[in-house]
């Protein structure tokens, strides 16, 4: 029988406390008593010889710090001005990077969707299919939504835009960095054609796209956005149909690339029976890039349209890399091409795109 | 007209969205003193306006400055309904009133309010100039300056203590007026917040009229609660230690002034063959803390004191009363010198009403003789204060305890009482009134103007430690039955068997091992009555209480080996139908105490073999702890006193007849106390299951996990080398006893568990900072409702580096050495050898002691200085091999102080620091520390006294996580609101943090909950040692320091 009831208790240190460990049961969306179970049973604690009772007071006390700290987490830049809990700068940080740290399993469910309520409601099932908690999944959206809905209209990189926003370090920064990208030009991910694709293999296009194919990419004076690809570019691309409407320009280009590559490439004959398909895939690509609809197929028109056809006539990476690099560089020397800017600038995200794209 | 106020109001950040529509916000500010408001414009649409208004200036008296806070109030702009408050700001301007504290007070507020908590925050610049005023009548008494610190604050140094101060006002409370039922809650419990605010302020202003009318100019251990009487009233008093303090402005200076006291006594000693004598006489007058001894530095005459100290040819340091050439025999009071020395105190301390100082420790010569605890109790029953203008009531009840404890203070033969505290306790119309302290006989230095003649200082100086401890009561005719042994330490003066006070160890005291905390508790039902039957009901229960806590107490204490309790706090709480007693206190094994004798069960029914069996195992049960505690926390007093019979080696003893009068019957005194040895275990009768309920109760309280003390005095002996790591905490637990026909034992057992699961957990949460000590543990109870039981624990842990405790130990040793020996460089190998002659070989070595020397407290006290004074270097090291035969205990100057000034070597502090100062917080880092220093550091400025009321209600309690989330939330508000104080006045710490009132009600099914905490504290600024060193003007003692750790690791 218990005589008694706890029915109030709190601990509050000058300095807040926060124990990392309970910090990341609380982030993974555990319950208190599961995560004062799994706290009993990990060995970490053994040796305090605590019992379910202290542990139990304490990892309550803990969430109800990290409930009242979420609300200074939202917006980063208020916990270093905040007042209510002093919190050393190092664990201020942690306690940043940690909650804004997310599964690449979920990010990769959610990677190219409008990040609003609909999908929103579709967490059980991604929380389902990925094994991470909903409570986990929520906050994981919410972060997404939170830094896209910031530095959409923000002027100037992304990368540093989120970065000086929400205090992340540079990787996570240039991983919701990715997510934004992702999420303002709706790429198509979600295909059972892109399933075998990770958040990094995403996140890396979207690095690349973000670099060359942005208007911050090409103008430093940081006026416009690095949200949205630049239209002009866009536009551009259109010329390159030349490579494949021009007959001559195009055996020109076939001659000189399988010179280039004769005996160097396994897939020699295949690559040479196929090339014309091949180019014109990608020159097909670049010139559609103008539709929104198109665009947001860029991943899955790569997918079809060229790594396939590869993957099933077996090339190697090695051989792909050659191809690519041949492909791209003897263009210059065909006389009549002028564009070699343009081509420069779109055969080096493709080339690096599908590299990263291109395994099982 | 005295005084300009200047106010202005800079710019607010992180505002509430008060318009849903835009959400944002249209705010402006009021400011507020007196009667007189400013407003600023209106920002429109922003949570982060930028005022930056013009200075608001108010004209007022001096005496309104010191009673009205500043009241800044920011609200939301509406154009078509009225303005709604975002929440409020009250700044204390008294920190400007004094020369010496702030000048302006520059920083971010919390916006608070009372419904929401704290709403944003906004920057505010105030400052005073204030206008000679020669008016002598007038009503104010700025530029008097209070510390809520209980000992002289480190940048100052005491010319006069001149005594106890008390007040107190009266006045309804708004809670309770008719016209809060009309009223809201915000307005209500602001109404309460101003009203205390002010009350506050009148009080302090009123303790320093009688402060300027004794000629002080300061107030220590200021000590101000208010009783929430309900229905009769509200009241706010205060007490305090009224004192002429000098400011020290130079803090080096008194360093190197210092030098010559701690140093050439000892250089004079060794002219004199001196350290050679004095077997069984204890080593180690602990010196001050360096802190202090710099701060008193003036009062401790050097020169003049150490050439007389050689002439005398008596061993001052060591072995106090000597010296005075009364051959005043052992154990009887006092030589004529000492009497006149009393006589002198006496008249000084007669002239006033009430003897008593509100301070825990003191200067070095100041506390003479501790006699023991006094305390009482009186319960009344309240009614409405008809006068708030003459709240004679009041007063008369506490006059009456005063004169209580006065009286209990003479019949133990004392003239003060130090330590001294008061508290109430209320439930409905009942109220206990509490006093207590701890008797005491005082030196008259600080007490009188007239300028000392030797013989004063004489005595003044020597407070070797045991002095303290000796009775000042006379044994003939004892107050109370104990049993006198005489002093181990000096062999001269008789001591009880156990001691326990109400202040702080002192810095001299030799302690053997470690300290704990010791708690006694106890809870006891009481029927529910009204009025006075309520009231005898519990004035009947109140002994037993007090005389079972005490018992308590005294089987813990023996239960872990002790002799001795400081920092005692006996709190009793009552409630409709009970009362709680909570005693806690620091234990010790005093080294001139004798050693506790241990605990023996008798069992009075001669009964069957189980019970005898029973009894046994317990008797066993107990005895293991008893050996675990003494290794746990390192006692081992030598059994000196065989060995000093048996002690082979003639020379010293002969040498010491050639040198002291006196050393025939300190032979003789030891074999006495021999006599007297270990017969006398404390024997507990188990005669009904009350016994063995407490012998069980005895044994489960848990041990504190490995790495961890706590103690409840300010820092625990034993330890030096605090980091500068440290975590100040607050944590509230409330209880509710579901069975409400709890037995008595079955609420002990209650009551007893949820203290000790709360420490429990404390050390759980703070596992991280060990090795730490929990040091000036606060516990308050209360019985907030029927079933409800309340603990709120304030604490501070402190970290301290494990590995160097043996080795700072030895270091203090050999900084000691290097004290006496200066100058000669070759002797510098020889505290080494000591040193890890000791490590290596501490039986031999410490029983080759011991041979010699009596009570020495083992090779890792820090407090031991070996040093030989016979032979030169050379010899030393060879003699030492000889298992240290020739080692005398001689003169003895500890560096302990030395330790704790700078605890850790430069480079692991150095690194300590790196890591703590980041880049890019724009908050100004605030410690806070119920301590009254920080350790590694220096406060160099005080800055005025924090002393601030909150309240917090919800109607939505539910939806801020429960009573624990609203309670959480409200004390991480009130710690942010003191921290963000203390930085606009330019403060980075503070110190004496105390949380004196925590009132926490609920009602659940409304929804609601309402908390009021009130806390108080001294702002400071401090700098790191390591930084202070680095400036040129380097204290000489600090050079030798950094040299000797240098050269010993």
């Amino acid at each position: 029988m218990r005589r008694m009831s706890m029915e109030l208790d709190v601990f509050v240190g000058n300095t807040t406390i926060i124990d990392e460990e309970v910090y990341q049961l609380w982030l993974d969306g555990h319950s208190v008593s599961d995560a004062v179970r799994m706290r009993l049973e990990s060995d970490a604690l053994s040796e305090c010889e605590a019992s379910g009772e202290v542990l139990h007071s304490d990892t309550m006390d803990q969430y109800r710090t990290f409930q009242m700290c979420e609300r200074l987490l939202h917006c980063p830049s208020k916990l270093a001005n905040q007042l209510l809990f002093q919190i050393p700068a190092h664990r201020q940080a942690m306690l940043i990077e940690r909650y804004y740290e997310f599964d690449h399993t979920f990010a990769r469910e959610v990677l190219g969707k409008k990040l609003s309520k609909g999908t929103k409601k579709d967490l059980d099932d991604i929380s389902l299919k990925t094994g991470v908690a909903l409570k986990s999944c929520r906050r994981q959206f919410d972060n997404f939504k939170r830094v896209f809905k910031v530095v959409e209209e923000l002027k100037g990189p992304l990368v540093e835009n989120v970065q000086h926003h929400f205090l992340l370090s540079d990787s996570l920064a240039r991983d919701y960095a990715a997510v934004v990208f992702f999420a303002n030009s709706r790429f198509e991910t979600g295909k059972r054609k892109l399933q075998y694709l990770s958040f990094q293999d995403f996140a890396f296009c979207a690095g690349q796209l973000i670099s060359y194919w942005t208007v911050g990419a090409v103008d430093n004076m940081m006026e416009d956005m690095d949200v949205d690809l630049e239209k002009e570019f866009l536009h551009d691309l259109k010329d390159l149909k030349v490579l494949v409407n021009d007959k001559d320009m195009l055996d020109q280009h076939k001659s000189l690339v399988c010179y280039q590559l004769k005996g160097k490439i396994k897939a020699f004959s295949e690559m040479e029976a196929n090339f014309k398909n091949l180019s014109r895939a990608l020159i097909n690509i670049a010139s559609k890039l103008t539709n929104t609809k198109d665009v947001r197929d860029l991943f899955i028109d790569l997918v079809e349209k060229f790594i396939e056809p590869c993957r099933s006539d077996k090339w190697t990476v090695g051989d792909l890399t050659l191809f690519l690099t041949h492909y791209t560089s003897t263009a210059h020397t065909l006389e009549m091409f002028r564009f070699q800017i343009l081509w420069e600038r779109y055969m080096g995200v493709i080339k690096s795109c599908i590299l990263k794209m291109y395994h099982d | 007209m005295p005084g300009k106020l200047k106010a202005k109001i800079v710019a607010g950040r992180h505002l509430p969205v008060m318009d849903r529509a835009s959400d944002l916000t249209d705010a402006f500010v009021e400011v507020k003193f007196g009667n007189t408001t400013f407003k600023t414009d209106v920002y429109p649409k922003s949570l982060n306006p930028q005022w930056n208004s013009e200075w608001f200036k108010f004209e007022v008296d001096d005496e309104d400055l010191q009673d009205e806070p500043l009241q800044i109030t920011v609200l939301d702009h509406d154009t078509y309904s009225a303005n709604d408050a975002i929440g409020k700001v009250y700044i204390d301007i008294d920190p400007l009133l004094s020369s010496e504290a702030a000048t302006v007070i520059s920083g971010w507020f919390p916006i608070y309010d009372t419904i929401h908590g704290i709403r944003g925050e906004i920057n505010v610049l105030v400052k005073v100039e204030l206008f000679n005023d020669l008016n002598r009548f007038r009503q104010s008494s700025c530029g008097v300056k209070f510390f809520c610190t209980t000992s002289i604050p480190r940048c100052y140094r005491a010319v006069m203590v001149h005594g106890f101060v008390e007040e107190l006002v009266v006045n309804e409370d708004p809670e309770y007026q008719w016209i809060d039922r009309i009223r809201t809650p915000r307005a209500s419990n602001e109404a309460r917040q101003r009203l205390i605010s002010l009350m506050s302020g009148e009080l302090q202003r009123k303790i320093g009229l009688k402060v300027l009318e004794m000629g002080g100019n300061a107030v220590v251990g200021y000590l101000q609660c208010f009783d929430l009487e309900g229905e009769s009233g509200l009241v706010v008093r205060a007490i305090g230690t009224a004192c002429t303090l000098d400011k020290l402005s130079n803090t080096y200076t008194p360093a190197t002034a210092i030098n010559p006291c701690n140093s050439s006594p000892s250089k004079d000693i060794k002219e004199a063959g001196f350290g050679e004598e004095a077997p069984g006489v204890p080593l180690s007058s602990g010196p001050p803390t360096p802190l202090r001894a710099q701060t008193f530095s003036s009062f401790s005459p050097s020169k003049s004191y150490s050439r007389q100290s050689s002439s005398s040819d008596t061993e001052l340091s060591l072995t106090p009363k000597t010296g005075m050439g009364s051959g005043g025999s052992a154990g009887k009071e006092a030589g004529p010198l000492k009497a006149l020395l009393r006589q002198q105190t006496q008249t000084a301390l007669e002239q006033r009403e009430f003897p008593f100082f509100t301070l825990t420790s003191f200067p070095p010569g100041f506390l003479l003789h501790v006699g023991g605890v006094v305390s009482a109790r009186s319960v009344k029953l309240l009614d409405r204060i008809h006068n708030p203008d003459e709240p004679e009531t009041r007063d008369a009840w506490w006059e009456e305890i005063r004169q209580e404890i006065k009286s209990h203070a003479k019949a133990l033969g004392c003239h003060a009482v130090v330590g001294y505290s008061e508290s109430t306790s209320i439930c409905e119309e009942v109220c206990i009134l509490s006093a207590s302290g701890t008797a005491a006989i005082l030196s008259s230095r600080f007490m009188q103007d007239s300028a000392l003649d030797t013989e004063h200082r004489f005595e003044d100086l020597m407070s070797p430690g045991c002095a303290f401890c000796h009775i000042p009561y006379d044994e003939l005719n004892m107050p109370f039955p104990a049993q006198l042994t005489y002093c181990h330490c000096c062999r001269r003066y008789k001591v009880p068997d156990v001691l326990f006070t109400t202040i702080d160890l002192p810095t001299e005291a030799n302690v053997t091992g470690k300290g704990c905390l010791i708690q006694a508790r106890l809870c006891r039902t009481k029927k529910k009555a009204q009025g006075e039957g309520n009231a005898t009901a519990i004035s009947n229960l109140l002994p037993f209480l007090e005389y079972e806590l005490h018992t308590q107490l005294m089987n813990k204490l023996k239960l872990r080996s002790m002799n001795a309790l400081f920092g005692l706090r006996i709190q009793i709480s009552v409630g409709e139908n009970m009362l709680l007693g909570l005693a806690s206190a620091t234990g010790v094994y005093l080294t001139a105490l004798p050693s506790p004798g241990g605990i023996q069960i008798a069992g009075k029914t001669p009964s069957d073999i189980t019970y005898e069996q029973h009894i046994s195992n317990m008797q066993k049960k107990i005895n293991d702890t008893i050996a675990k505690n003494k290794e746990l926390y390192e006692i081992n007093p030598p059994d000196l006193v065989e060995e000093v019979i048996g002690s082979p080696i003639p020379e010293p003893r002969q040498r010491s007849r050639l040198f002291r009068s006196h050393s025939e019957s300190s032979d003789e005194v030891s074999e006495l106390d021999l006599s007297h040895g270990k017969k006398d275990a404390f024997v507990l009768e188990i005669d009904d299951t009350d016994a063995v309920e407490d012998i069980h109760s005895l044994l489960t309280d848990a041990p504190t996990p490995p790495g961890f003390y706590s103690c409840n005095t300010e820092i625990m002996p034993g330890i030096y080398n605090w980091t500068s790591a440290l975590q100040m905490f607050t944590s509230v637990r409330v209880f509710r006893l579901s069975n409400v026909n709890l037995t008595n034992q079955g609420l002990n057992k209650v009551f007893n568990d949820l203290c000790e699961n709360l420490l429990k957990s404390l050390y759980f949460k703070l596992r991280s900072m060990v090795p730490c000590c929990l040091c000036h543990v606060n516990f308050t109870v209360a019985v907030p409702e029927d079933e409800l039981i309340q603990v709120a624990v304030t604490a501070v842990a402190m970290s301290f580096d494990k590995d160097q405790t043996q080795e700072n130990g030895r270091q203090s040793i050999d900084k000691n050495l290097m004290k006496a020996i200066t100058e000669n460089e070759d002797q510098l190998q020889f505290p080494l050898e000591l040193s890890a002659e000791s490590s290596s070989n501490p039986l031999n070595s410490a029983k080759g002691l011991s041979e010699v020397s009596g009570p020495l407290p083992s090779a890792r006290a820090p407090s031991v200085d070996y040093s030989s004074f016979t032979d030169r270097c050379s010899s030393w090291i060879e003699q030492l091999r000889l298992k240290a035969h020739t080692i005398r205990c001689g003169s003895i100057k500890t560096m302990s102080s030395l330790e704790k000034a700078s605890p850790l070597p430069e480079g692991r502090s150095r690194s300590l620091r790196s890591n703590r100062s980041y880049a890019g917080s724009s908050v100004t880092v605030v410690k806070m520390t119920p301590l009254s220093f920080i350790p590694g550091t220096k406060i160099i400025k005080y800055l005025g006294i924090i002393n601030m009321f909150f309240i917090r209600e919800t109607t939505s309690l539910r939806e801020e996580g429960g009573v624990s989330g609203f309670l959480h939330s409200f004390i991480a508000e009130v710690f942010a609101m003191v921290r963000a104080h203390v930085a606009a006045l330019g403060g980075n710490a503070v110190v004496s943090y105390n949380m004196k009132e925590c009132v926490f009600m609920e009602n659940p099914n409304k929804n609601q909950a309402q908390c009021l905490i009130n806390v108080s504290g001294d702002a400071v600024i401090f700098v790191r040692e390591s930084e202070l060193e680095a400036t040129p003007p380097q204290p000489h003692s600090a050079s030798a320091q950094t040299s000797s750790s240098g050269e010993g690791t």
